[in-house]
């Protein structure tokens, strides 16, 4: 039976009356909470930002219609010569439209899907940019904006106008930024554009779209489905790009895959098209457990010191109390307790200095041009990380506590009673 | 053995192996009864803080049987021993050992919260009864390490008594005071065996003390010479 009233009264006793060295030994743990919850929630803050730049707005599968040339060729079809050798020179791709087929049917299965959290077609086209005599090349994009914004975060790349705007007007364009600022066009100016065959038309740009990527923005504009299916002269089933956005980023390979298989189309998943991300993002979270671990090692050696130390000069102490009865055991208790609790209050004040700290970087500005949406630097407050902090402080205390302590069951109290 | 035996010691042998083998007791045997006081004494150096350190069980080094209560304690595990010294033997030393951070009053307590059969409140007017008896209790709230030797000494015996032990051991208790305290000192423990019927066990080299007690073990050599 431990007798846990007393054992804690006895080390809280110790640590008051040696509130000093208690203090740096917390402070020493407090450091290393506090930079690692400083380190964790800027690094993590930077991660989901850029998996926000690049994968929030990467379509987990991307469906299209990819020109190449036949993998038959008309000679295959001629039974004739089916064993013979042949050989065919200067094969051409098929003019084919990049149209996909069928394009409505394949959206209604994608959305039955229960892994799918939304597809949405796309229809983009060639066009040029017009201001007076200089012609721009460029590419429109036809979208559903609400779902755009919804599934990919388009709201947050459009830096002027609203996105919901492209549906109130009829032929309305949100225009690249970098398109914009060669043409000196701003929102309620008009644009005009033409088309690959040749046609004219005048856009009304309600607003401007900046994705941080200069070769995105100096040519892409984006205008609603049947806006740019006006423009093309091209029925309302007309699309050539697909994208899924599933609730499992997992499933995007093994989906890619059906799709390619089953509808003879060219299906992109997410992995494939970003491999070298990942690598990035476990690269940085390694950097960051790395150098804590490191943090808090220097401070459980702290600790290790100071407790040894203390059980130096409690060496009476613990002989009275072995003597009137207190176990080994219940001595060890008492210095493993008073580790502990150095651990706890250490780590305690370290979660609230990180958090502290890391809210004042959260409000320091942090602009640039890339990243349109992002005004300050980004910190993420997610609460594992606190819970996290708070279990390192203390195993690490317990680890530092544990050899000093167990020296202190040890001690032969008619050594030390005899040594006076 | 009878039962009103407190305390048995049979063949006790024990050595020292460090710097030399050296045979510092050699067959020891004694018993102590119910409610005597003993007094121990001998040359410097003939082993009576010895015999006396495996008499209170913090010493499990030795060869032979020590009964306690008729039970054997020989061989028993640290733990248990522990608690045996807890509840049925006060020590009280030479050198007045009390925890110098802690107060007066909680010095005594200590060892009953140890053993926890009472609650707090009984606990600390056990504790300030036995600062009474000892006519201390104007101290019971100084620090420990802000008192005189000799108060000290009389905080080391009602620590020694709060558990009311079986037996109370005391390694010339009284070889540090004046010879006013240690007056004092032997009255105290005369009157706890008087009154209390309180079993004694005690090491001096105080003729006069030890004239006072029940019975006088005279040690030398490693041996007892006559008890
Ligand atoms: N740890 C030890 N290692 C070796 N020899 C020891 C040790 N402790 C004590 N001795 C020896 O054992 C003998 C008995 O020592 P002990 O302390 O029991 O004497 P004592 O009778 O209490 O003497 P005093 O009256 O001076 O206190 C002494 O000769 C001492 O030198
Ligand atoms: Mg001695």
């Amino acid at each position: 039976m431990i007798n846990w009233k007393v054992i804690l009264s006895i080390s809280k006793t110790h640590l008051l009356s040696r509130i000093k060295q208690s203090s740096i030994a917390a402070l020493g743990v407090t450091f290393g909470i506090g930079t690692f919850i400083i380190l964790v929630s800027f690094m993590t803050g930077l991660n989901g930002l850029l998996d926000g730049l690049i994968l929030n707005r990467t379509p987990h599968v991307h469906i299209y219609n990819e020109i190449k040339p036949s993998e038959r060729q008309p000679l295959d079809l001629y039974d004739k010569w089916e064993n013979s050798f042949k050989l065919v020179h200067s094969v051409k791709p098929k003019l084919t439209q990049a149209k996909i087929h069928n394009a409505l049917p394949l959206i209604q299965e994608l959305r039955k899907n229960p892994d799918v959290k939304g597809a949405i077609p796309q229809l983009k086209s060639q066009i040029f940019y017009i201001s007076g005599s200089i012609e721009l090349g460029g590419n429109l994009v036809g979208i559903d904006v609400l779902e755009e914004v919804r599934l990919f975060n388009f709201g947050d790349y459009v830096v002027k106008g609203s996105p919901e705007a492209l549906n109130n007007y009829e032929n309305g364009i949100l225009i690249g930024s970098g398109v914009a600022e060669k043409m000196s066009l701003d929102i309620g100016n008009t644009v005009q554009i033409s088309t690959v065959r040749g046609d004219l038309f005048p856009l009304k740009i309600v607003g401007i779209y900046q994705s941080g990527l200069a070769d995105i923005d100096n040519i892409q504009s984006f205008a609603s489905l049947k806006t740019v299916q006006k423009i093309l002269g091209e029925p309302k089933n007309y699309f050539t790009d697909i994208n899924v956005k599933l609730f499992d980023i997992e499933k995007a390979v093994p989906m890619a895959r059906n799709i390619e298989n089953q509808f003879n189309l060219t299906a992109v998943d997410i992995k494939t098209a970003n491999a070298q991300f990942e690598t990035g993002t476990s690269i940085r979270n390694l950097i960051t457990y790395a150098v804590s671990i490191t943090l808090l090692i220097v401070a459980g050696f702290g600790i290790y010191n100071i407790l040894n130390m203390m059980i130096y000069e409690k060496m009476n102490d613990i002989a009275i109390l072995k003597a009137t009865g207190f176990s080994g055991k219940d001595v060890q208790y008492i210095f493993i307790s008073q580790a502990i609790l150095i651990g706890l209050f250490g780590g305690i004040l370290g979660l609230v200095v990180g958090y502290s700290i890391s809210s004042v970087i959260d409000t320091l500005p942090f602009e640039t041009e890339a990243l349109p949406t992002i005004k300050t630097y980004p910190v993420n407050y997610s609460v594992w990380y606190y819970v996290i902090g708070i279990s390192f402080a203390m195993i690490s205390t317990f680890l530092a506590g544990y050899l000093p302590s167990r020296k202190a069951r040890k001690i032969d109290p008619v050594e030390i009673i005899r040594g006076q | 053995m009878g039962n009103n035996t407190i305390l048995e010691a049979r063949n006790i042998n024990k050595y020292f192996r460090e710097p030399v083998l050296f045979h510092v007791l050699k067959d020891i045997n004694f018993s102590i009864k119910h409610g005597e006081f003993v007094s121990i004494m001998g040359k410097s150096g003939c082993g009576k803080s010895t015999l006396l350190y495996i008499l209170s069980t913090m010493d499990t080094d030795y060869e032979g049987e020590l009964f306690l209560n008729g039970e054997l304690v020989s061989g028993k595990h640290h733990e248990e021993l522990a608690k045996i010294r807890n509840s049925n033997i006060g020590f009280v030393f030479q050198f007045h050992y009390l925890l110098s951070e802690f107060t007066v009053l909680e010095n005594v307590m200590l060892p009953a919260k140890k053993l926890g059969l009472k609650s707090f409140e009984e606990i600390e007017y056990d504790a300030m009864e036995k600062l009474k008896l000892l006519d201390i209790q104007e101290q019971a709230n100084k620090l420990a390490s802000r008192i005189s030797g000799g108060q000290k000494q009389r905080v080391a015996i009602a620590r020694a008594l709060i558990n009311d032990p079986a037996i109370i051991m005391g390694d010339e208790p009284t070889g540090n005071l004046d010879s006013h305290n240690a007056q004092n000192v032997m009255n105290i423990f005369k009157n706890l065996s008087v009154e209390r019927n309180l079993s004694l066990l005690v090491v001096t080299h105080d003729h006069d003390f030890a004239e006072k007690t029940d019975r006088i073990i005279e040690m030398g050599d490693g041996t007892i010479i006559s008890q």
